[in-house]
């Protein structure tokens, strides 16, 4: 029993992480359609920032319980930087252009961004532990666990009812789900769409960075750490269905417990798990799981 | 005839005034490190400190004696360094590029890379000197007449963790493994597995955790590990992965429940220090770092290496440093039998059996018909001491201890239980 | 309308090419080997993408053919260069028969990343194989072409001689077959599916057959890119793989079967231009020059060429 507890708890932990990273990309890819590989890279400078910002708060001597808030500030230092700076300084000029040859300017964009963090930060890795192993541990049974972990689920639940209120409840919501659900008849209608495109892409490189700056005091924030998210946060998104935030976060938890349960009972298949999941998704429905209906046009 | 013997003269002249400048111009070595991706911080760029610090030093005259000489028996020596990173694939391609600009070639940390360029550099007819990646199948499964390695082949690491783990903890019963699954994790499991049964026939295998490479968070492994009873863990991880392991893995009682053995832990050492628990035992790849005895030479390296980079040389810097000396000893070893310019063919003939001092030890090249190094290996348990991580308990194993002979393969003669 | 000088430009290649492969220095002739080899799974590509379909899979193709050549010298014993690409293109075109099944419903995105999905499946599976040296890999030597010895040092010469006879077929096949009846039925599914259902015409069938004509070309690639450079690993079915294919089908363009080799060997240029004289910094060379070409040259290369003969 206790084995299953602890099965679905890791596979819990793990789906937060996917959704902070999901999230994100489903609501870019929804609202722009594209398809951002840079998340990852925007995870990356996430963690670095968290890593410099934190570290130097706990270095100067400051209270301990500070550093949680610096990792977010460094989120959003990091969101309202690199969001508007991609997206009016590249991405404005490439609209209108094949989903493909937007996907590869963000893979170009990615390419960049990982070798400038590297002439920033050097090849050195950064650790930041103490927020990691501050609050202690607790037990499910024998096992030992992080509360930190409960910090992430905590943060992911919260993350993903802010948005969704924001998405469903405020005025400002609705006109990006406008948005997404048909872009010309919201031009048409009025709303202001290069506006609406800029702020979904702030809150979304805010969510990738998010992500990385709460995994910084996990791990050690080094370079290529971006690259394995991204794929990982692709099969999430289209296993949960393009643009759905409840999607996202379905498939994140379908993606993380099975995962979890690979690894205790059947570890020589983790590799493959996560492709199977999206494969066998795909096959069953192959819009994903909570995708929207869409108008076609003869 | 006057006017012939100018010309003669002259001509002869010329002759010396070229060879002399020929003597001027600097030997081009090739540098193939990891300068992008996640394996640089571990091991890319210390190898290339190594490289740049030992390649000024020769050219200075200042690395102490058998190697006083300045660069390769009085030719300076210059460095073109390129990236490893990008796959075997790309990197036979750099290498025919590389190969026409320089006279040798140094380098390469992944085993996937120095199996592809092996035989290319064969073809190229290049000297090559492999100086890290540790598969044994480079001069197990082929021969070659161009191709050395100055590092010693991974067997040793994972046989030498077991001979050093059931020396320390006879009564362990069942063993467990957390490895990347990718080729290196692969091998060092299957190594040690093999060992750790045919030291000790009926113990048992709880769980073999076969993590994504750079998957950098352990959650889910780290509590399998946990409730899986092993008493003992096995992991040849590195870089970001053997952090997070250790990140992960200490707060949760990972390391005060189970002896962990880290084969290959050791330049985990300089970036975790003191985080690593007490009690971890910790191999790294060869004599080197904390592991390298005390002689002056290895004191004069620790200490220039330090000035220089403000930081400790890791074994990276230590093989790095090894490869330049091994092919500077072999070239002045040609110079001695003859050739004041030695060709390829004639630093071969020197480099083939060649033993020479390096930092660390002695580098034997016994093994793959003389092409292949074989050093002691040397593995230790941490222990924080006053403020300071410190590696205590070492235990030396001789080369022929820890590594097959010539001819048989290192998976065979492991199951053999270790033969002669 | 212009002529189509399609088949002299191919003859007037071919020759050039034929000619290096004789003459050319040892590092030119891997440059060209290797970007012949990556044309002609841009090639299928190509065909694909004059479909309207984008695969992130193709890498699924190209690593079974490079296993299934490599694997036929190292396992079965014959070191038959022939031999070696026939297996490859009938290994990857099978596998892509079977799949394609599934594959040639799917659209867009999710058809992109379902192939991605099955490439990463074929990569996580050689991972795992010890016996096929994992992400190490192994090395395979071709010592014979069709039952010719072949002396040391002329074989890379022969195999690429005979991979430029290859792209001559198969580019004069595939821009016959883009002239043809189903060459301008995918261009009519690429602007209209739903239509070409009306008019009477089988979508599925047409997606079908290229598809598995685009994992042949693939596996065709992959089995001379093993020959060149003498290794095989898992690399090669990973998705960055896939994805470099993308890039090189984006930066030539779908204007022409040339094109896919023009562009393959200016990547290949490229990247070893980045590696060489910028080493810390290639990553961000090459994203920099995939923005330019991207934002200055949309169409891909070939429509340099285009405007320079119009004019």
């Amino acid at each position: 029993m206790n084995n299953l507890l602890a099965v679905v708890f890791d596979g819990v932990v793990y789906s937060s992480w996917l959704f902070l990273m999901a999230a994100g990309l489903t609501l870019i890819y929804g609202v722009m359609k594209i398809l951002n590989i840079a998340h990852g890279s925007l995870y990356a400078l996430g963690g670095y920032t968290a890593a410099t910002i934190a570290g130097a708060w706990l270095a100067a001597g400051q209270a301990a319980i500070g550093s949680y808030a610096m990792l977010v500030l460094a989120a959003l230092l990091v969101g309202v930087v690199m969001g508007p700076l991609l997206e009016r300084g590249l991405l404005k000029w490439m609209y209108g252009k094949d989903e493909v040859v937007l996907l590869l300017v963000t893979y170009a964009a990615f390419l960049i961004l990982e070798d400038a963090i590297k002439l920033i930060w050097g090849v050195e890795s950064m650790l930041l532990p103490d927020p990691y192993s501050l609050p202690g541990n607790f037990h499910i049974g024998t096992l030992a666990y992080p509360v930190y972990n409960l910090l992430l689920i905590a943060m992911a639940i919260l993350v993903g009812l802010a948005l969704a209120w924001a998405l469903y409840r405020t005025r400002q919501g609705k006109l990006l789900l406008a948005v997404i659900h048909d872009r010309e008849m919201s031009a048409t209608m009025g709303i202001n769409v290069n506006r609406v495109y800029l702020a979904t892409f702030t809150v979304g490189s805010m969510l990738a960075a998010l992500g990385g700056a709460l995994t910084a005091p996990m791990i050690a924030v080094s370079p290529g750490i971006g690259v394995e998210v991204i794929v990982l946060s692709f099969a999430v998104v289209v296993v949960g269905g393009l643009g759905s935030l409840g999607g996202a976060a379905i498939g994140a938890l379908m993606v993380g417990i099975v995962r979890s349960a690979a690894v205790r009972y059947w570890p020589e298949a983790e590799l493959f798990t996560i492709y199977f999941v999206m494969a066998l998704v795909l096959i069953a429905r192959p819009k994903g799981l909570f995708s929207a209906p869409e108008a076609r046009k003869i | 005839m006057i006017r012939i013997g100018t010309v003669v003269f002259s001509f002869l002249v010329c002759a010396l005034a070229s060879t002399g400048a020929l003597a001027q111009q600097p030997l081009k070595i090739g540098i193939v490190t990891f300068l992008s991706g996640p394996a640089a911080g571990p091991f890319g760029v210390p190898a290339r400190n190594g490289f740049e610090l030992v390649a000024e030093m020769l050219n200075a005259g200042t690395v102490p004696a058998p190697y006083a000489t300045k660069g390769f028996g009085g030719r300076a020596i210059e460095l073109v360094i390129i990236d490893e990173a990008g796959g075997p694939q790309k990197q036979v391609a750099e290498l025919r590029n590389l190969a026409q600009r320089v006279d040798y070639v140094v380098g390469y940390i992944s085993s996937g890379d120095c199996l592809a360029v092996a035989p290319v550099a064969e073809e190229l007819k290049k000297l090559t000197v492999l100086f890290d990646c540790g598969t044994p199948r480079i001069f197990e499964d082929a021969s070659y007449k161009y191709v050395f390695r100055t590092g010693p082949p991974g067997t040793m690491d994972n046989t030498s963790a077991a001979l050093y783990a059931l020396e320390r903890h006879p009564n362990v019963k069942s063993i467990a493994g957390i490895n990347q699954n990718y080729a290196w994790g692969q091998d060092s499991w299957t190594d040690f597995e093999a060992a750790m049964k045919a030291l000790k026939p009926g113990i048992e295998v709880k769980t073999s955790q076969m993590t994504k490479l750079f998957a950098g968070q352990f959650g889910a492994e780290i509590s399998t590990l946990l409730s899986s009873g092993a008493e003992l863990i096995h992991s040849s991880f590195w870089g970001g992965d053997l952090e997070g392991l250790v990140l992960q893995g200490a707060p949760r009682g990972l390391f005060q429940k189970h002896i962990v053995v880290l084969s290959a832990g050791e330049p985990g050492i300089n970036r975790l220090g003191t985080r690593i628990p007490d009690g971890t035992i910790i191999g790294a790849r060869g004599p080197f770092g904390p592991f390298a005895p005390d002689t002056e030479f290895n004191r004069w390296f620790k200490t220039t290496f330090q000035d220089r980079y403000n930081l400790p040389p890791n074994y990276a810097s230590y093989k790095a440093t090894n490869a330049l000396l091994g092919l500077k000893a072999a070239y002045e070893k040609a110079q001695k039998a003859g050739a004041a310019n030695p060709s390829q063919e004639q630093i071969i003939a020197a480099f083939e059996n060649l033993s020479f001092e390096g930092v660390g030890g002695t580098v034997k090249l016994s093994l793959g018909k003389g092409h292949q190094a074989t050093m002691e290996n040397a593995i230790g348990t941490a222990k924080t001491v006053g403020g300071e991580l410190r590696i205590v308990d070492v235990k030396r194993y001789a080369p022929e201890q820890i590594n097959p002979p010539e001819g048989l393969k290192s998976e065979a003669w492991i199951k053999s239980g270790f033969r002669k | 309308m212009s002529r189509d000088r399609t088949l002299p430009a191919l003859a007037v290649a071919c020759a050039l090419l034929l000619a290096a492969a004789a003459l050319a220095p040892q590092w030119l002739l891997f440059l060209l080997a290797l970007a012949l080899a990556k044309g002609l799974v841009v090639l299928g590509l190509v065909l694909l993408m004059r479909t309207g379909l984008v695969s992130f899979g193709q890498g699924l193709y190209f690593g079974l053919g490079a296993y299934a050549a490599a694997l036929l010298s190292h396992r079965a014993g014959f070191a038959d260069a022939a031999l070696m690409i026939v297996a490859g293109t009938v290994c990857a075109a099978a596998v892509a028969a079977i799949l394609g099944l599934l594959l040639a419903r799917y659209r867009e995105i999710f058809f992109a990343m379902l192939s991605l999905a099955f490439s990463m499946i074929l990569y996580g599976a050689l991972v795992k194989s010890a016996a096929l040296g994992s992400t190490d890999g192994f090395n395979l030597h071709a010592k014979a072409f069709a039952g010719m010895a072949l002396a040391a040092g002329l074989e890379r010469r022969v195999f690429f001689a005979v991979s430029v006879v290859a792209m001559f077929c198969v580019a004069w096949l595939l821009h016959r077959y883009l002239a043809s009846h189903w060459g301008r039925l995918s261009a009519a599914i690429r602007d209209n599916e739903l239509r070409v259902e009306y008019l009477g015409a089988s979508v599925y069938r047409v997606v079908y057959v290229n598809y598995v004509a685009a994992g042949a070309l693939a596996g065709m690639g992959g089995a001379f890119a093993a020959l060149a450079v003498g290794h095989v690993d898992p690399e090669t079915a990973y998705w960055t793989t896939s994805g470099e294919f993308v890039f090189i089908a984006i930066l030539g363009g779908t204007g022409n079967v040339l094109a896919p080799f023009l562009s393959a060997a200016v990547f290949e240029g490229l990247r070893t231009v980045a590696n060489q004289y910028a080493p810390n910094v290639w990553q961000m060379s090459l994203g920099l020059a995939m923005l330019a070409i991207i934002m200055f040259l949309p169409g891909g290369l070939w429509t340099l060429l285009r405007r320079r003969s119009a004019a």
